[in-house]
């Protein structure tokens, strides 16, 4: 089988492409240096892989093929965790190499998904890379068996050796050639949760020696040969064209190349203009000082918006997620009726890294250096732009300084390849500046949510009805996935089981008596993304702050109240159980406290926020006691790690976020307007990790939601003040 | 043209003087463990040394050096990743994507010059860095491991 991966453990390697081109380029994850004494393998040739996933050397390194990417979320060091313990490999020796989508394509997509999005790099990966790593080594201890004229039978394996029936060792590296002739097995058994003995290790992740020292290579600090570097300025206007540009003012500036009108397929026509220079500090400079006129546009505003969002609140048409019961007659005959409505505002991803992508093409090739969450989109995105087959266009992926679904869209990837077919056969980094990043982004959809509950004489919830008005994704990015009309990605965490597959993840695990949940779409001419939890963030403020409010109302104990809804699920409650006992919910100490529980991404979370709030109004959150069931624990430490980014993530969005428009124009320009969270407002996190086996669920996104809600309802236990539009940012918690 | 003591090595970069060093130093260089990431000093992923304090270094035009201050990148913290803060980043494992990480290391570093016992209220004043993974509550727990370290 040929051996398409370059193999090495330096970061960049010039290989054999078509061209001579083909750059591989390593998730530089190793861990090892080589020693002074190692036995030199330089006369022998390198080996074949063992199969699609692992390639071993003679030194035993181990290489891991990942299709997935690492922005952060720890994905990589999982999934080489899941293929070592399988494999029985030395996980001292283990590192991890990204496949291109090309490579992939050319063998009938044999890596699978590339897409890393909705918390599925570990969950979504887990089988077929744990069958593959356990092929792997039965080829191993087969080749070994041959070799030793045993049974594979009587012959062991562990840290990457394998030991005969009469005591004989070899190690993987000297019979991965031989391994790589035989042919893989027809069955694979994995192994049972009892006998892992990687899977579950707090490991420390693959690449953070590299992160220590300024070693790792993001996409911004990619550079080749002969490349020139280029910045550009997209129609600030939603919809305007390039009306007119004086190249003449900044061609003479030092370094200048180029000045370019860059046709923006996500715009209209000629949007965007363009200044390539020899560094991007000159070509940043020059495109400051261009003379540039635009035209047209939509002259949207949020302030209009917010109309049509409150006419959907109450309009009689809706799409209908969950329902069932006589909800009319629930509120007809209530004791008491409690009606909350609340926000959710437009939100920036914000990436550490701005975008950006290195292209090079050729009239017979296009090739592209980019942070992805998607390498096969990226592809898709080069040969849109290209003009060019797919076969004759490859993607290599960098390490991302953050996604968060913004590195979904391949818009960033597009753009870098209309740049370079300006320049043929010289390479051209494109670095947006932190305002273009800002302005032109897939932002979390805006919606409101407005319940009615009804409370019975006794206090007991009868009825609810949910209403959702606002922008749905899948209407603006992927129609097709509507059934009906219906954008059922928009009432994650609220479905019934069994509406679409892909959604079985984001069920509702409340049992509500004469429910009706439904959404009155409201679509700006703004384009939605995927935004880090999606719509579980402001879905779980629209269920969780109201079930806190409807719990006061009925004069019982938050904790208590949930509880009698979740008789159907043991693991939300347990979760829920968890926070409240680790918290001291309940106790007479004073303590402001707010509970949050949601499921979603297949995990089940909770939160409980402790707050106090100032006379003057203002917030201090002081400690957060968080809980997550993901099924499995593939790295209880990294999912430690990004529980607690999580609330960095989603209070950043409740304190401070909010992208909005004026005449079409995003008015937040740079982390000065668009704030985050730093290091004295975050609140100590406490990380209970509760895994019950059995299902693999997600760790990245899911307590994003749960962030907010459980900080939300503690303000109100300090101020007895329900807080119910965000961000916080310009609001006086005490008089809202 | 300006002449730079950067990690220990005289070099001539030939820039504009109102060029940031963050471009200077990625760019003419070739250090790109400082990043880019807002272009004025709102993140702190810029983060270097001047003569051992903290400069977020994105807003720091090239030509107010006079070739004389001592400039210290994430590349030349340590020989071997052996500065208190990165072996403390290295035991509770703090990055996340890792962007922000050399301009928090930096940032920390240099903080731990001037204070190196900093109390929390030392930290909420001077740490002001963004991360948007979310690793301020171990880079609270690596500072102090820091401090035990030195």
């Amino acid at each position: 089988m040929a051996d398409t991966i370059a193999l090495s453990r330096r970061n960049f390697i010039v290989g054999a492409g078509a061209t001579g081109l083909t750059i591989g380029i390593l998730a530089s994850c190793s861990q090892t240096t080589p020693e002074a004494d190692a036995p030199d393998f330089s006369d022998l040739p390198p080996n074949p892989e063992v199969n699609a996933w692992v390639h071993i050397d003679h030194d035993d390194t181990v290489t891991v093929r990942i299709a997935r990417s690492e922005m952060g979320q720890g994905t990589l060091t999982g999934l080489a965790q899941l293929v070592a313990d399988e494999l029985d490999a030395d996980w001292d020796k283990v590192t991890t190499v990204y496949p291109t989508p090309g490579e992939s394509l050319a063998r009938e997509r044999v890596w699978k998904d590339f897409a890393t999005g909705g918390s599925q790099g570990v969950r979504g990966s887990q089988e077929y890379m744990r069958e593959g790593a356990a092929a792997a080594k039965a080829m191993l201890i087969e080749a070994a068996a041959n070799e030793w004229g045993v049974s594979a039978a009587d012959c062991s394996s562990a840290n990457s050796v394998i030991t005969g029936p009469d005591g004989q060792t070899t190690t993987y590296g000297k019979v991965a050639n031989a391994a790589a002739q035989l042919a893989p097995p027809l069955e694979v058994t994995v192994k049972d949760p009892s006998e892992w003995k990687i899977i579950g290790q707090p490991k420390q992740r693959l690449d953070t020696a590299d992160k220590l020292i300024g070693k790792q290579v993001y996409g911004a600090d990619f550079t080749m040969e002969g490349m020139l570097n280029a910045s550009i300025k997209q129609a600030p206007k939603i919809g305007a064209s390039l009306k007119s540009f004086d190249a003449s003012a900044v061609e003479n500036m030092p370094g200048v190349k180029k000045v370019v009108a860059v046709r923006n397929p996500f715009g209209e026509g000629n949007n965007a203009v363009a200044v390539i220079a020899d560094t991007w500090w000159q070509a940043n400079k020059a495109l400051d000082a261009l003379p540039v006129e635009w035209e047209g546009g939509v002259d949207f505003s949020t302030a209009e918006f917010e109309a049509e969002l409150e006419d959907g609140l109450t309009a009689d048409e809706a799409f209908i997620g969950n329902g069932g019961g006589d909800v009319a007659a629930a509120f007809e005959n209530a004791a008491q009726i409690v009606e909350a409505t609340y926000n959710m505002p437009l939100q920036n991803h914000a990436c550490m890294e701005p975008m950006n992508t290195t292209a090079l093409y050729t009239e017979d090739r296009c090739e592209v250096w980019c942070p992805t969450q998607n390498g096969e989109a990226a592809l898709g995105a080069v040969a849109d732009a290209s003009g060019l087959p797919v076969e004759q266009c490859d993607v290599h992926k960098i390490h991302l300084g953050g996604g968060f679904g913004r590195r979904a869209m391949p818009d960033y990837v597009h753009l870098s390849v209309i740049l370079a077919m300006e320049m043929p056969g010289t390479p051209i980094k494109l670095l947006w500046t932190r305002e273009e990043s800002m302005k032109h982004g897939y932002f979390h959809p805006t919606t409101k949510g407005r319940v009615r509950g009804a409370l019975d004489a006794d206090g007991n919830l009868t009825g609810v009805h949910m209403r959702i008005s606002g922008q749905s994704i899948l209407a603006a990015l992927m129609p097709q996935f509507l059934q009906n009309g219906t954008d059922y990605a928009t009432f994650q965490g609220l479905l019934p089981p069994g509406v679409d597959p892909r959604l079985e993840d984001q069920t509702l695990k409340y049992t509500l008596p004469n429910l009706l949940i439904d959404h009155a779409m409201r679509n700006p001419p703004v384009r939605p993304g995927f935004w880090r939890g999606v719509n579980l963030n402001q879905n779980a403020i629209y269920l969780e702050c109201f079930m806190d409010e409807m719990a006061h109302a009925a004069g019982r104990d938050p904790l208590e109240f949930r509880m009698a809804h979740l008789q159907d699920s043991p693991e939300a409650a347990a979760v829920l159980q968890a926070v409240a006992d680790k918290s001291g919910w309940g106790q007479d100490d004073g303590k402001a406290r707010g509970l949050c529980v949601m499921y979603g991404f297949g995990a089940y979370v909770a939160a409980c926020a402790e707050v106090t709030v100032s006379d003057d109004g203002e917030l201090s959150i002081d400690r957060i006691v968080a809980a997550t069931d993901p099924g499995y624990a593939v790295n209880p430490q990294q999912i430690e790690a990004q529980v607690e980014g999580s609330f960095v993530y989603g209070l950043s969005a409740m304190l401070y976020g909010e992208i909005t428009y004026e005449n079409g124009e995003v008015q937040e320009r740079n982390f000065d307007t668009y704030d985050s969270m730093r290091i004295a407002a975050m609140p100590e996190v406490e990380t209970i990790i509760m895994p019950s086996g059995g299902f693999w669920g997600g760790v990245g996104e899911p307590t994003i939601a749960v962030a907010a809600p459980a900080v939300l309802n503690a303000i109100f236990a300090a101020t007895g003040k329900r807080v119910r539009q965000l961000p916080l940012k310009d609001q006086n918690l005490r008089d809202v | 043209m300006a002449t730079l003591k950067i990690n220990g090595e005289t070099v001539t970069v030939d820039v504009d003087d109102d060029t940031p060093l963050l471009w200077a130093i990625r760019e003419q260089v070739g250090l790109t463990g400082t990043k880019y990431g807002c272009g004025i000093a709102q993140c702190g992923t810029c983060t270097i040394h001047i003569d051992g304090s903290p400069v977020r270094s994105c807003v720091y035009p090239v030509g107010a050096l006079t070739g004389e201050e001592e400039i210290t990148t994430i590349e030349g913290l340590s020989e071997d990743a052996s500065h208190p803060v990165q072996e403390a980043w290295a035991e509770l494992d703090i990055p996340q994507c890792g962007y922000c990480q050399p301009g928090m290391i930096m940032a920390v570093a240099g903080m731990l010059n001037d204070t190196p016992n900093p109390t929390d209220e030392d930290i909420d004043a001077q740490i002001t860095n963004i991360c948007r993974c979310g690793t301020l509550a171990r880079v609270r727990k690596g500072i102090k491991l820091a401090v035990e370290k030195a």
